[in-house]
């Protein structure tokens, strides 16, 4: 399993044709105190880039993009009973959703976890 | 009212103190200003209402405006200086008593809110003729082009926000402050004194913008960074940034100018006639006074209320709020309150679904949710009477 990582701070961990999707350990540190988060249904289907769920601070809500194409296999439906996981756990047990990969080689565009790292850095 | 022209930020006196603290910074009302500090917003908020917790609001704008005569030994003083302020805003100045500050607007001649200030008269016997005036920072321009020109040659406004103001909030905030000042335990939510510190003078006031007890003191900005930074030694206090005030002050239902009030909503519309006394009502001498009759005798057509989502989705400014399908109103504050573990909201409905209780859709993302009109605050205020 490789993990990947896009300029808005998702990742993707690619299994096969599948990916568990969620946001980053320092996208959960900038937004602050999650307490809502709002995810798609399953079977939703969702072109790279899309915006396909919500993440909401205290202070603002912050769209989460779809890292490539797919369709919804699954929702971690126990973020909506407890948002505040999304801080304790972003790169873990808070994934967002489970998607069926539309087309593998999207993931050549995405950064590794060094990249990653190294973009974090610069900003 | 943020602004993003990060070119001409000015910063307040605590600066260095937020710095010291970690403060994350964001442009707001023309100040570089902490929005949150490490322990995050809700930690923050949670903070203030159990202990007690310090807010740089020196961006805001304290003022104090003098007979052009000068101030003396007369209570006849105060009634001059009274007369003069009462021509821009509705509320009974004349009646303050020595030492006592009041909440109100300033109107324009349709009777909108221009902005929302607090009006004191000092305790101090040789101090008549003078009035402590505080404005919201991103207002400040206007409202003292305001009193500069209406009032012109008549009184002298003295800006006071190159000092520093800050606000300590909450149940500790009483014990804490009063290690430096032991005469500020003997206030009344909305009194105010002159306290001497080692020589320095501070104009401390029991008030805040929380719901929680608590002051807000002015010093002049030496003498009040170094007092902020005494102040933050103590265990029971933590430095609380923006995010945290604005949460906290939803919860207690109070207004932000820009969002909930605005130049074409009205005293009335905002719930806030009681900022009207008696003597002013009956004497209709204030600016919009034919429009603020009206709808004081047949109700306004919108009123600001609070708003409960029955959901866990925050609903936030811009919002638009239905009945049956039909627009009703819009948000104008909305997002989550810590203290009672849900999303708040405030906004304007038409009156007929003003009443506490009605179902409300609110129409977050494109999708309606279920919510009702709420009593406010949200939380009962700890104000000391």
């Amino acid at each position: 399993m490789t993990t990947y990582y896009t300029k808005d701070h998702e990742w993707i961990r690619v299994d096969g044709d599948t990916g568990t999707v969620g946001i980053t350990t320092y996208a959960a540190g900038q937004l602050g105190d999650v307490v809502y988060v709002e995810l798609p249904e399953t079977g939703a289907k969702f072109a790279r880039g899309d915006d396909f769920a919500v993440v909401e601070s205290v202070k603002a809500a912050s769209d989460v993009y779809a890292p490539v194409s797919g369709s919804v296999l699954e929702v971690n439906s126990a973020l909506t009973e407890a948002p505040e996981k999304v801080n304790e756990a972003a790169q873990g047990d808070a994934w967002f959703v489970r998607v069926k990969l539309a087309d593998a080689g999207e993931l050549s565009d995405l950064m590794d976890e060094a990249a990653y790292a190294a973009f974090c850095e610069g900003l | 009212m943020a602004d993003t022209n990060t070119e001409t930020l000015r910063r307040t006196a605590l600066h260095p103190l937020h710095v010291e603290y970690g403060a994350k910074l964001v442009p707001f009302a023309g100040y570089e200003m902490p929005v949150q500090f490490p322990d995050g917003v809700k930690a923050e908020h949670l903070w203030t209402r159990s202990e007690a917790g310090l807010f740089d609001v020196s961006h805001m704008g304290p003022s104090f405006l003098t007979l052009a005569s000068g101030m003396r030994r007369d209570p006849a003083a105060h009634e001059e200086i009274a007369a003069l302020i009462e021509t821009l805003v509705p509320s009974d100045i004349k009646g303050l008593k020595p030492g006592q500050a009041r909440l109100t607007v300033l109107l324009n001649a349709e009777g909108g809110i221009l902005d929302d200030l607090i009006i004191t008269r000092p305790y101090e016997e040789d101090r008549q003729g003078e009035l402590y005036i505080v404005v919201n920072g991103a207002m400040k321009d206007q409202d003292w082009g305001i009193l500069d020109s209406a009032l012109a040659g008549k009184v002298v406004l003295t800006r006071a926000d190159d000092g520093v103001l800050f606000a300590l909030q909450g149940p500790k905030a009483e014990k804490v402050l009063s290690a430096y000042f032991p005469d500020c335990a003997a206030l009344k939510f909305m009194e105010c004194r002159r306290l001497e510190l080692n020589g320095e003078t501070f104009v401390v006031s029991r008030c805040g913008y929380t719901g929680e007890d608590g002051f807000e003191v002015w010093g002049r900005a030496a003498a009040g960074t170094e007092l902020a930074g005494l102040l933050l030694d103590d265990p029971c206090v933590r430095p609380i940034g923006l995010g945290a005030r604005d949460s906290l002050r939803l919860e207690a239902g109070l207004c932000l100018y820009g969002h909930d009030l605005a130049p074409d909503i009205s005293p009335v519309e905002a719930d806030l006639a009681w900022v009207i006394q008696k003597r002013r009502r009956e004497a209709g001498d204030f600016p919009g006074a034919a429009r603020i009759f009206r709808e004081l005798k047949d109700g306004p057509a919108r009123k600001r209320v609070g708003i409960r989502p029955l959901e866990r989705a925050p609903a936030r400014e811009g919002t638009e709020i239905f009945v049956g399908g039909e627009a009703v109103g819009v948000v104008t504050s909305g997002g989550f309150g810590p203290s009672i573990d849900a999303p708040v909201t405030m906004g304007y409905v038409a009156a007929a679904h003003a009443v506490p209780g009605t179902k409300i859709d609110l129409m977050v993302r494109g999708k309606a949710r279920p919510a009702e009109i709420a009593s406010l605050p949200f939380i009962p205020a700890r104000y000391k009477r």
